[in-house]
């Protein structure tokens, strides 16, 4: 068996999920190879040969990779296909764009966030938001997968794989970059933070998040929201934690002033230990939280965060 | 400019689920459907650019068991002007139902379709991209925002598009494919008289042997589990309380 595992990359810089990625890969077992495409990348295919169990990194170099458009980065993968038995990607915004233009190309089913690897052929993989657990087993002669980061260790570095440059440039009219709105944030990324601080409707407005802020500063943690918190427009769409958003599995989740809808618990009950603060005594939120601190957030958030 | 709309029939999203005893998949058998809420989103937004004088039809399609023309009436009501429901009642995942949706692009030959970015049963969030590669167009995929007219190039659509690190603009040669965010728009409720006028709309029927696809699956799915559950906790009375415990119980501080 021999794997392609997509690398992602952010700003110049090797993504922490990409490291998670392989590690799922490493549980199917087999060769793999990296995948770097965009432009100016040499220093995160220097960091993807570092990761362990790697054994080439291929480096796509042109600005048609630039922004990972789906429509070049689905052509460039298709062109190397055929020579592995599974392709590889973080089920992140980036991975869940291509990865299923890729398999429509090769005929193939794609298989959608898997949070275990059973055999080289049978994932599991959650549905329902969570809710239910699907086992499938894939026939098809190559396997298209997005990874669940948080369901899989990261592998450690230490390995020296090569470097191979690759010429095949995939140029597409279908698709242009226009531009993009970044958040920039000196905190940790929510989906590879220990600790993550959350805020929902509760919170009132945007300017009470400040009041999370004081205490993600003093625990290197990172803010969230529920989805109510973003539709509300509080935060950005960056920051919603849930079925749709991010899935994160921290060591520490606290959600403040969230009620706990299905759609947000899908996206952190697989945190290590979960700390709900709510006014409401029944909100479905202290059905999974291993720390419920009942009263109001206005006056709880300023002593937690002195007493800190 | 004509828009395509894919919507798709799912348990409605309030539903607790059940998985049957045999563990072979979740349990349907009387339990309240709805149409997929990113596919209402879908609709909404394929109404407002009819409301805007830049589509000019909306034609909504789905694919699964003769149950499903419900959601097209729906779509009806919302305002598509016509409707297609592709019948089969095997179970059809994510590329035949991309190969079908491709058969009707082929004969519709829309500018537009918009699609839901996921369904909440499967939670696959696979359909939009397949049919775009399929139909070899460009996707703008997550779309928070879906623009034409001022400041975008004829024979394009501008798609803002959310992502991990926040947003991203792109613009896709027309025809295209754009699949629905949570925050694109927010969905209307259809009429009583709406409701009623929806019944009288046309609803054409296709079969997947007429659009030439067969149905297949690389996938089988062996198994469906209730997920561990968590268990809850304790309530704390203080601040000072839960700072201890989380330093001296669960060491996470």
């Amino acid at each position: 068996m021999s794997i392609l595992v997509l690398a992602e990359h952010h700003n110049g810089q090797l993504a922490a999920s990409t490291a998670h990625v392989v590690g799922a890969a490493r549980a199917i077992g087999g060769d793999i190879d990296l995948l770097v495409a965009g432009e100016n990348v040499g220093g995160v295919a220097e960091a993807a040969a570092r990761l362990d169990g790697v054994a080439r990194v291929r480096v796509a170099e042109n600005a048609v990779y630039a922004h990972q458009l789906a429509e070049p980065l689905a052509a460039l993968l298709v062109e190397l296909a055929d020579e592995y038995s599974h392709v590889l990607a973080a089920a992140s915004t980036d991975g869940k764009n291509v990865l299923p233009r890729v398999a429509a190309l090769k005929d193939v089913s794609q298989i959608s966030e898997i949070v275990s690897v059973e055999s080289a052929d049978t994932f599991k993989r959650p549905i329902y938001a969570g809710n239910a657990i699907a086992t499938v087993q894939s026939s098809d002669p190559l396997k298209v997968i997005t990874v669940r980061t948080t369901a899989f260790d990261a592998v450690s570095e230490g390995g020296a794989a090569a470097i191979e440059a690759l010429d095949f440039i995939a140029d597409s009219d279908l698709s242009r970059f226009i531009g993009e709105e970044l958040a920039q944030s000196e905190r940790p990324e929510l989906g590879g933070a220990r600790i993550v601080i959350s805020g929902g409707r509760g919170m009132g407005n945007g300017d009470n998040f400040k009041l999370l802020d004081g205490i993600a500063d003093k625990l290197g943690a990172a803010v969230g929201a529920s989805r109510a918190a973003v539709d509300a427009g509080f935060v950005p769409n960056d920051m919603q934690v849930g079925q749709t958003g991010k899935i994160v599995a921290p060591d520490l989740y606290i959600a403040v002033g969230i009620s706990g809808a299905i759609q947000h618990l899908a996206g952190m009950k697989d945190s290590k230990v979960i700390v709900a603060i709510n006014k409401d005594d029944d909100a479905p939120i202290f059905q999974v939280a291993d720390y419920g601190l009942v009263g109001d957030l206005f006056e709880i958030l300023p002593e937690l965060e002195q007493k800190l | 400019m004509k828009v395509l709309v894919a919507v798709k029939r799912v348990i409605d999203y309030n539903v607790k689920i059940r998985v049957k005893p045999d563990h072979s998949d979740v349990d349907l058998t009387n339990v309240k459907m709805a149409m997929n809420p990113f596919c209402e989103i879908a609709v909404e937004e394929a109404v407002r650019l009819k409301e805007k004088g830049v589509a000019t039809e909306i034609v909504a399609v789905t694919v699964g068991p003769k149950a499903t023309q419900e959601q097209l009436r729906t779509a009806l009501a919302l305002g598509a002007d016509r409707a297609i429901h592709v019948e089969t009642d095997e179970r059809v995942e994510s590329l035949t139902v991309a190969k079908l949706l491709k058969g009707v692009v082929d004969e519709e030959k829309p500018d537009l379709v918009i699609l839901g970015k996921q369904a909440i049963d499967t939670d696959n969030n696979q359909t939009g991209q397949m049919l775009a590669a399929l139909t070899g167009m460009g996707q703008g995929t997550f779309a928070s925002e879906v623009a034409f007219g001022e400041g975008v190039e004829a024979g394009e659509v501008r798609v803002t598009r959310e992502i991990d690190g926040g947003l991203q603009t792109v613009a896709l040669k027309l025809p295209a494919v754009v699949t629905t965010d949570l925050r694109l728009n927010e969905p209307r409720y259809a009429k009583l008289p709406d409701i009623m006028k929806a019944k009288k709309k046309p609803l054409d029927t296709r079969t997947p042997e007429a659009l030439g696809v067969a149905v297949s699956s690389g996938l089988e799915l062996l198994k469906v589990e209730t997920p561990a559950e968590r268990k809850g906790g304790i309530k704390v009375g203080s601040v000072d309380e839960l700072i201890d415990k989380l330093k001296n119980e669960a060491k996470v501080l």
